[in-house]
């Protein structure tokens, strides 16, 4: 409903020059200003053409409600070959899709430590051969397979799997179980006592899951998700670079169905100990879990939301829900942070991993408001945390009603990352991240913030101003 | 030689999280003599980082110690090293002030977003217009849009979204509105009354709030449309809704429409709507044949029953000695319009940049040996700058060249009061016309509400030596009768 026009507004929202701001408010009209800025260079027709663009607004509005529709639950925990249909020599990564000549250290030494866990070579170093000759192994993005996969995110046959469901559609989305810190498959490491870990992560940790899982499923309904997130977010935990409450929670969750199921003793100790040790355990069922709310908006013509944003180690892209399943990639950052042990800059390999589909779903960077303990990355502070929250809203299309920020008054987190309004006001996405080592083989080096390469936006927005130009003539 | 040394502390029950922790190694790190430095909890993971690093870690340390471990070039380090960690772990948890104030909002669309109310003024540059009032529509507001060189696609596409929505759009290139009393872009202030204006010129409709307002009648609103709603693409689409929204208002008596005279069968289309309306519409449409501003405001007041005064004159323009063309020097495209009009009956064709038919435009230099007329808040010539109400450098200039031509007889000027313009444009134009030694005429548009004062200006610009009208069409008569009796001298 439009204001009555004989009736002075009783607010004026000014966008542009200032004294005609400042002429209304010395006729005593409060006034807004918008602090607005040339949008990012030769962007201004496609931002024109997309926001004359008849399907947009109510595209837009759908895609947000589809993504802040769904609820995650936890149905099921099983290997790849079984719930992916991964077979032998198949590969999954994370990001955008690569091929092994342009894939960066982390990525190979992932994939040389997933090639000896297979069995397809004895030694990972054997590996590089089978990989440079590509004749008997195949890469795909874990996203084109209803998964995601932090940092590396190789994910090979017998690897178990986290099984995410929404119970209104049936819509199912995985990811592997994490590995902990440090010396990890994940961060490019593949020493033996990589492949020790995650031989008894195969044998041990993933059925005794399996079994507390099923239970807990069949017995009280599975272990929602996107519940634990709503509390953990009240918590301390951003669910990306801190996920002590929420792995706590799950853990809470599951332990007495491990504890009353059918493995050995031993086990069940080590499986609770392995978790209970682990503060990023819930991070591989916060990552799938918003991913299944962000699938939800897929395939919506006419929105210019993102929702997808991943990165290989090489390459960052990100999809978005009008252009289908097209990828738009730039150069992956190197993120800013703090460096573990010796390590420095040059140590660390450009971003990687899908865990940024946290920051697309408006958590990790995006409610570090609710996590000032982790601000310090960057040597912030707790006003840079709140900063940081509040200029993500800039970008996105609303808030989730579910996931609240208490020191920001339970404002919702900022959530459907808009590509027109990153485009318009040149804000990037901010990802919290971890680091890897630039070398095959090192593992973790830090942790940090990182923000997508700009030119990605123009290119996503480039495409929609296209789609859109197509519709209208038809 | 010195030699290097290896310290490695544990610290039980000292707790400080990771990130912390990070921090602190970081800035021991950096100090003097230190080769390397981690200061750590003596987790499972920062065990092995520090046994990689070649710090041996006592077996007895459990997860709730603190370790200090330092790599130091000499003994001679330590203690400036050890100092350097307190400070780093006190420094970690100093209160940092950082950015405490709420950013303002970005884009229009997060401005509605926390205030929901309320209408939005859009002037950024064109090419950004659409995008900004769009978010506005998007939220279900009316909108205007100040910004000029917007394309007219663009137009159709912000009005069309607007019409399906019941919304208003102000422009583009809408310099004025009055809505509900409150003054947007250039206004003047003015009371509350019967009329309402639908205005697709924005001087012309200072014109008649400024002619009206002597005459002492109010004008609750006046809703601008913008130069291009009325023409034949984009039909009338705002003046619709603008006449819809006065109709709606019970206060008003009679709405006006100011424009240039629209295509025929547009004119057929308003004229329909508007009979269908209850409140009369009386179209003051500026063209050729057709009655000028000052005429229309008059048969206002004529239907209102009101008295129709004279329209007051300050000051007398001397006639000038020489020259023989008059040169008009416009900041109100409407005002310059107007005068055109009236000065090609007396005198025949008028050169300008906004020009009848194509073969009487100016070049860049705005200067010819005819009589001109400028309009220096045509879009060409603000594209890149100011409008000339803001910023009068531009008119300024040309009229120092104006005077300093001695075929130039008379000057004719506007000034423009109200909201939004400069703060005291007499100041420098009195300074300026001082040193002119041909008559100027100026038209004052401007009420006594205005902030700049009315009579303030006038008074400057009479002690300068101008002759000051409120009406536009008396000023430019008044200026060519000047250059008749100059022609007149002459002969």
């Amino acid at each position: 409903m439009s204001t009555p026009t004989h009736v002075a507004p009783s607010h004026v929202i000014s966008a542009g020059a200032d004294l005609f701001a400042d002429a209304v408010a010395a006729q005593a009209v409060d006034v807004t200003r918008v602090d607005w800025r040339p949008p990012m260079p030769g962007t201004d027709a496609d931002l024109a053409a997309v926001a004359a663009d008849p399907l947009r607004r109510d595209a837009n509005e759908r895609a947000l409600a589809a993504m802040l529709g769904v609820t995650a639950t936890l149905v099921d925990v099983a290997p790849a070959y079984d719930v992916l249909g991964l077979e032998a020599g198949q590969f999954l990564h994370a990001g955008p899709p690569i091929e092994w000549a342009r894939a960066s250290g982390p990525l190979r030494g992932a994939l040389m430590g997933g090639a000896a866990l297979e069995g397809l070579v004895d030694d990972p170093e054997d590996a590089v051969a089978l990989f440079e000759s590509g004749t008997s192994v195949q890469l795909e993005p874990c996203h084109h397979r209803g998964t995601v996969g932090p940092m590396a995110g190789v994910v090979t046959p017998s690897m178990w799997m986290l099984v995410l469901e929404d119970p209104k559609t049936g819509k199912r989305t995985h990811c592997s179980l994490n590995e902990g810190l440090g010396k990890v498959l994940r961060y490019g490491a593949y020493s033996p006592e990589v492949l020790t870990r995650l031989r008894w992560m195969r044998d041990v940790l993933g059925p005794t899951l399996q079994g507390a899982v099923r239970s807990v499923r069949d017995s009280t309904g599975p272990v929602d998700v996107t519940g634990i997130l709503t509390q953990m977010l009240q918590m301390g935990d951003e669910a990306h670079n801190r996920n002590r409450a929420g792995t706590l929670m799950l853990l809470r969750d599951l332990a007495p169905a491990m504890v009353a199921g059918r493995a050995e003793r031993e086990d069940v100790a080590d499986v609770l100990r392995f978790i209970g040790g682990n503060d990023h355990f819930f991070l591989n069922a916060a990552m799938p879990a918003c991913k299944l709310a962000l699938d939800a908006a897929r395939g919506i013509e006419g929105s210019s939301m993102v929702v997808a944003m991943a990165r290989n180690g090489t390459d960052f892209g990100i999809q978005v829900a009008g252009t289908g399943d097209e990828w738009f990639t730039g150069p992956a950052q190197v993120a800013e942070g703090l460096y573990l042990g010796d390590y420095g800059p040059d140590d660390a390999n450009p971003d990687i991993g899908d865990s940024a589909i946290t920051e697309t779903a408006g958590i990790g960077g995006f409610a570090m408001a609710t996590a000032p303990a982790i601000v310090r990355l960057v040597g912030g502070s707790v006003p840079d945390a709140l900063a940081t929250t509040r200029r993500m809203h800039e970008i996105t299309l609303g808030e989730n009603p579910r996931w609240s920020v208490p020191v920001l008054e339970f404002q919702g987190v900022p959530s459907g990352i808009d590509v027109t309004r990153v485009c318009r006001t040149g804000i990037l996405p901010q990802i919290n991240t971890g680091m890897a080592g630039r070398v095959a083989g090192t593992g973790q080096v830090g942790a940090g913030l990182v923000t997508p390469p700009a030119e990605i936006f123009p290119k996503a927005l480039g495409r929609l101003a296209e789609l859109s130009r197509t519709r209208s003539t038809l | 030689m010195t030699q290097p040394l290896v310290h490695v502390e544990l610290r039980p029950g000292a707790y400080a999280d990771s990130v912390t922790l990070l921090q602190v190694s970081r800035a021991v790190q950096g100090l003097d003599g230190v080769l390397a430095a981690q200061v750590a909890m003596a987790t499972g993971l920062n065990v092995e980082v520090l046994t990689e690093m070649g710090f041996a870690v006592p077996a007895e340390a459990t997860t709730n110690d603190l370790v200090v471990a330092l790599r130091l070039a000499d003994a001679g380090a330590l203690d400036e090293a050890l100092a350097g960690v307190e400070r780093a772990l006190k420094d970690a948890n100093r209160r940092d002030d950082g950015p405490t104030e709420i950013a303002p909002p970005r884009t229009t669309a997060s401005a509605l977003r926390r205030a929901p109310e309320g209408l939005t003024l859009v002037s950024v540059p064109g090419a950004s217009a659409l995008v900004e009032a769009m978010d506005a529509l998007d939220a279900g507001r009316d909108v205007m849009i100040f910004s000029d060189n917007v394309p007219l696609d663009q137009e159709l596409a912000l009005k069309r979204t607007a019409a399906a929505r019941g919304l208003l759009v102000m422009g583009p290139d809408c310099g004025t509105a009055v809505v509900g009393g409150l003054g947007l872009g250039f206004a003047n202030t003015v009371s509350p009354g019967p009329v309402g204006i639908v205005a697709a010129s924005g001087t012309g409709c200072q014109q008649l709030l400024a002619l009206l307002d002597h005459a002492g009648v109010g004008v609750t609103s006046a809703l601008g449309v913008g130069g291009r709603d009325l023409s034949a693409d984009v039909r009338g689409l705002s003046t619709r809704e603008a006449l819809r929204r006065l109709d709606e208002d019970p206060a008003v008596e009679l709405i006006v429409l100011v424009s240039k005279p629209p295509a025929e069968d547009v004119a057929d289309e308003i004229r329909a709507y508007a009979a269908g309306l209850g409140t009369p519409v009386q179209l003051a449409l500026l063209g050729a044949g057709q009655p000028d501003l000052t005429a229309a405001a008059e048969s206002v007041l004529e239907r209102l029953g009101r008295d129709v005064p004279s329209w007051p004159v300050c000051g007398t323009a001397e006639p000038a000695t020489g020259g023989r063309l008059l040169r008009g020097l416009f900041v109100g495209g409407t005002l310059c319009d107007e005068a055109m009009l009236i000065a090609t009956d007396a005198l025949g064709p008028v050169r300008s940049n906004i020009p009848f038919s194509p073969d009487l435009a100016l070049d860049s230099s705005l200067t010819a040996d005819a009589h001109t007329m400028v309009d220096f808040g045509d879009d060409a010539l603000t594209a890149g700058r100011a409008h000339p109400m803001i910023d009068p450098t531009l008119r300024l200039e040309h009229l120092a060249r104006v005077a300093a031509d001695d075929t130039t007889a008379v000057v004719l000027m506007d000034v423009v009061l109200g909201h939004g313009s400069e703060p005291d444009p007499a100041a420098a134009l009195a300074t300026a016309i001082a040193d002119v030694r041909q008559p100027v005429v100026i038209a004052v548009v401007g009420t006594d509400g205005d902030p700049q004062g009315l009579e303030r200006q006038v008074r400057a610009l009479v002690s300068a030596g101008a002759e000051v009208h409120l009406s536009n069409a008396g000023a430019t008569r008044r200026a060519i009768e000047l250059l008749d009796q100059t022609k007149d001298g002459s002969r």
